[in-house]
């Protein structure tokens, strides 16, 4: 099936230049069914990546490695659930998760505008195709996902066991879903100033789909977030992973434009602004691609090979080389209808909110990319630490969570001091009662985060008051009860107050960051079983230590399982089983932590670390049995109110442990990892016996749950705002009199 | 094994190009038909024969150097679509300012001016909007030319 994938990748090759020619041919002499043709070679684009990405699903999912891809990241011994979301953690199978994703989602948007600004959906088509045909041509050239091996390997290298992580299996298609997302505005956002047509139309036209991108960006982001705070070892909140930070940015830029197109909406202005924001979120989402793809930062997501960073940065250049020049020869289109009546209305908050969201992305731009300039400049590469982000983006993030209070309170084009005042009342007092609360509660004097919590207070407080306000006037109005007022003015209002859930739910977040970093008690010591130690309020004991070994044969029908199955009923500590995070490790070491608060039981934790195999023969028979990169699976006790946070690392290179494995890479066949387990299982023995210190990190942090909460009722406020407004019914109204458009106005 | 895949592989060749072509097949199929009847039209109108048999020329104009279309002028079922977004997002912008009267973040003077002014460019919408169906409602002249299919 190989040969039909490789079909598939030619045949999609060959429709992506036929496409980009048809369009502009369709366009440039306006015989539309060229055009046509041209669109509906980005469906069939859509099919033929469907069955290519189905036949390379299924090459997974049958453990057939003579896929050089299957091979290199899956293996028999590898969780079914983790098989079929390896596809995508190859170099190769991740390009056509890309482009499969791209084809999908520029179809539904082909689909969805069929009707609608014809000349600009043309020139789109052609830069969709562009991107298609682009990430078509690396998976010919550069990255094959259907080549293939002769003779077939036995067994394959296995997925990463750092991936092996539910949320991970999610995280990557969301993440792509936004990347490929902010293509389409990008290409509409061209299309639109090629085909000079700039009005209104083409926003409208792509707002959902930037509204989508910023969506699937968001809960990509909030994934890789609690997989790196579940399993990465978290490294706060700058250095958990490059990669992430690099899908920050477009999310950053995609708010902005989301705030600032409300602006061009109603009152014509930002258009050369707008414009610049969609091309430049197109243009960082493939500038994130390019950092997975090209492998230049270390990453747990960067592919290793760097073949792909050329072809990459030509595109990124291109890319921008293409906006500088088209916002410029455009610009005389893109001048604006009116200007902002007052610094104390809505556009103005605005403008500040997008002023600071572009601070953010070129403080992260800089700080992320930055070991790629110093090596540039310098010859060596260094890198930012979180001290350098928190430098710059905590009063940033301080500004714009006051902003996305302030906004919503002001009206459109001007507001007057007298309703301004009495507008802020209730939020800054609600602002300041924090304070007082967090004062008197004995909270240690913490400026940022104090400012934090009592910014949150302010959008809190201006928030509710929207929602109060409105509920009551439509009650008055409508004479409905509170509640079916209130759910009467979401369903009427959904992008508005949609938006002001969002807008919460980023103070929430924001509230459990500012908390767990500045209020963080953290701990790195060794512990033998029986010693404890303090964090924060808790106190942390090492009660016991655990071991399991994960037969990967029948350990009943052989020599070595049959000794195997001795030993552990010998040494009643050791199981024989999965490990417990159940992602394939053939060796898991932990412990058992008891949690206790001022003498009182909390929880008991346990956290290990999984061994896992490596396909490198010089490690010995039973060596190479646990050779593969150690992965800590962290305990962590959620609470509301706080989290307690453990992680171990044992020593396994103990001269008694070393000995055994010595000792078996001696005596014990290398083609028999069955007897080879058998050593493994008289190591964990000999670690229960008598375990040696181990490494912890442990960490009691409060309000992290906030942060996933926060996420949450942003994804429960984007919902609300992109879901489709009731069918309104349309009139065909004829009138030409101030009094039906009135009439009509009461029906909108 | 072979076989099967040069017979998946023929079959996924066969849909692409039935997939996409089907807009030109369509207008090439009506293409004669379109040339009689131009060529009809054109005679009761006393045009020379080469320019009245010429489709392409009759749909076609000069493009931009760079950029633009030939098709400047919209299709009148686009510019209702257009007007009848505009329309709504009028409707839109003037619910919001009465909902920001009636949550206390205008001024009854700022209010009555702004919605008065809203009001007005919503007038002004609709009577364009009104012109655009008047037009669409007169008999179609035949120089239209076919709609694509699916377009």
């Amino acid at each position: 099936m190989a040969l039909l994938g490789r079909i598939c990748l030619l045949l999609a090759l060959a429709v992506c230049a036929y496409g980009i020619g048809a369009s502009i041919y369709g366009v440039r002499t306006g015989r539309w069914e060229w055009a046509v043709s041209g669109r509906r070679s980005v469906y069939a684009l859509a099919g033929i990546l469907t069955v290519g990405f189905v036949i390379l699903e299924v090459a997974f999912l049958r453990d057939d490695f003579a896929f050089n891809a299957v091979a290199d990241t899956s293996s028999r011994t590898t969780p079914t659930f983790y098989k079929a979301a390896a596809v995508w953690s190859s170099q190769e199978g991740s390009l056509l998760l890309w482009a499969w994703l791209m084809s999908l989602w520029s179809s539904l948007a082909l689909f969805l505008t069929r009707r609608r600004i014809r000349d600009v959906a043309a020139y789109a088509t052609a830069i969709m195709l562009g991107f298609g045909g682009f990430f078509i041509s690396l998976m010919v050239f550069y990255a094959q996902p259907f080549a293939t091996t002769s003779p077939t390997p036995s067994e394959g290298v296995g997925l990463d066991p750092l991936l092996r992580f539910p949320t991970m299996m999610i995280h990557p298609p969301m993440l792509y879903s936004g990347y490929t997302l902010c293509t389409i505005p990008l290409a509409f956002g061209m299309g639109a100033l090629l085909a000079r047509r700039v009005d209104a139309e083409w926003i409208r036209v792509i707002r959902r789909f930037a509204f989508g991108a910023w969506f699937f960006l968001g809960i990509g982001i909030l994934l890789g977030a609690r997989w790196s705070y579940s399993e990465l070892g978290w490294g706060g909140y700058w250095g958990w992973d490059a990669v992430e930070n690099a899908a920050l940015l477009p999310w950053l830029t995609g708010t902005a434009f989301l705030h600032s197109l409300m602006i061009q909406e109603k009152r014509g202005m930002l258009k050369v602004w707008n414009v610049s924001l969609v091309l430049a979120t197109g243009t960082l989402a493939i500038m994130g691609t390019f950092l997975v793809r090209s492998g230049v930062l270390n990453s747990i997501h960067a592919f290793g090979g760097q073949t792909l960073g050329v072809p990459f940065v030509v595109l990124i250049a291109v890319l921008i080389a293409g906006s500088i020049y088209l916002v410029i020869t455009r610009r005389e289109m893109l001048h604006t209808e009116h200007r902002i009546d007052s610094l104390l209305s809505r556009e103005a908050a605005f403008l500040a909110n997008n002023l600071v969201l572009v601070a953010l992305v070129f403080v992260i731009l800089w700080g992320t990319y930055f070991p790629l300039i110093s090596e540039a400049l310098t010859g060596q590469e260094a890198s930012v630490g979180p001290p350098w982000f928190d430098r710059y983006t905590v009063p940033l993030a301080l500004i714009l969570v006051l902003l996305s209070g302030i906004g919503p309170v002001i009206a459109w084009r001007r507001a007057t001091l007298a309703n301004a005042r009495r507008n802020f009342l209730v939020p800054i007092g609600l602002a300041l009662a924090t304070l007082v609360v967090l004062l008197a509660a004995g909270v240690p004097v913490k400026p940022f985060a104090l400012a934090m919590f009592c910014c949150a207070a302010f959008v809190f407080g201006s928030i509710s008051q929207e929602f109060f306000r409105g509920m009551r006037a439509r009650s008055a109005m409508a004479g409905e009860a509170p509640p079916t007022a209130l759910v009467a003015l979401v369903r009427r209002n959904r992008r508005r107050y949609g938006g002001y859930i969002v807008h919460i739910g980023i103070a929430v977040l924001f509230v459990g960051v500012a908390a767990s970093t500045s209020f963080q008690h953290e701990s790195e010591l060794g512990l033998s079983p029986g010693q404890s130690s303090r964090v924060g309020a808790y106190t942390i004991k090492y009660v016991r230590s655990t071991a399991s070994v994960t037969p990967d044969y029948d350990s009943s029908s052989t020599q070595g399982g049959r000794e195997l199955s001795a030993i552990i009923r010998a040494e009643p500590g050791v199981t024989l089983g999965p490990d417990t995070a159940r992602t394939g490790a053939t060796l898991s070491l932990g412990a058992v932590l008891d949690v206790s608060k001022h003498g009182r039981h909390v929880t008991t934790l346990y956290p290990s670390e999984g061994f896992y195999a490596s396909e490198e023969p010089t490690q010995g028979s039973v060596g190479h049995l646990i050779g593969g990169q150690p992965v800590s699976h962290v305990a962590i006790d959620a609470g509301v109110t706080r989290d307690v946070w453990t992680a171990i690392a044992p020593n396994i290179e103990t001269p008694q442990l070393k000995r055994i494995v010595t000792l078996g890479n001696r005596t014990l066949p290398y083609a028999h990892p069955g007897e080879g387990m058998v050593a493994i299982a008289a190591l964990a023995a000999a670690y229960m016996k008598s375990p040696p210190q181990a490494q912890f990190h442990l960490i009691a942090s409060p309000l992290v749950m906030w942060i996933w909460i926060g996420g949450l009722i942003v994804v429960g406020g984007a919902l609300i705002a992109i879901w489709p407004a009731p069918s309104v019914v349309r009139h065909r109204v004829r009138a030409r009199s101030r009094a039906r458009a009135e009439q009509g106005l009461a029906s909108a | 094994m072979e076989i099967l895949i040069a017979i998946l592989a023929l079959v996924l060749l066969v849909v692409v190009v039935l997939v996409i072509s089907a807009p030109l097949r369509a207008a090439w199929g009506s293409q004669d038909d379109v040339v009689v009847g131009r060529a009809a039209l054109g005679e009761a109108r006393g045009e020379p024969l080469k320019e009245r048999a010429d489709p392409d020329r009759a749909r076609a104009g000069p493009a931009g150097r760079w950029g633009g279309s030939v098709s400047d002028q919209r299709e009148p079922a686009e510019e209702r679509a257009e007007l009848e977004a505009e329309r709504e997002a009028k409707y839109r912008e003037i619910r919001d300012t009465e909902l920001d009267y009636r949550t206390g973040k205008l001024s009854q003077e700022d209010f009555a001016a702004t919605d008065g002014a809203l009001r007005a460019e919503a007038v002004a919408i609709l009577d364009r909007l009104a012109a655009v169906e008047r037009d669409e409602d007169a008999p179609t002249e035949l120089e239209d030319g076919p709609r694509p299919r699916g377009a």
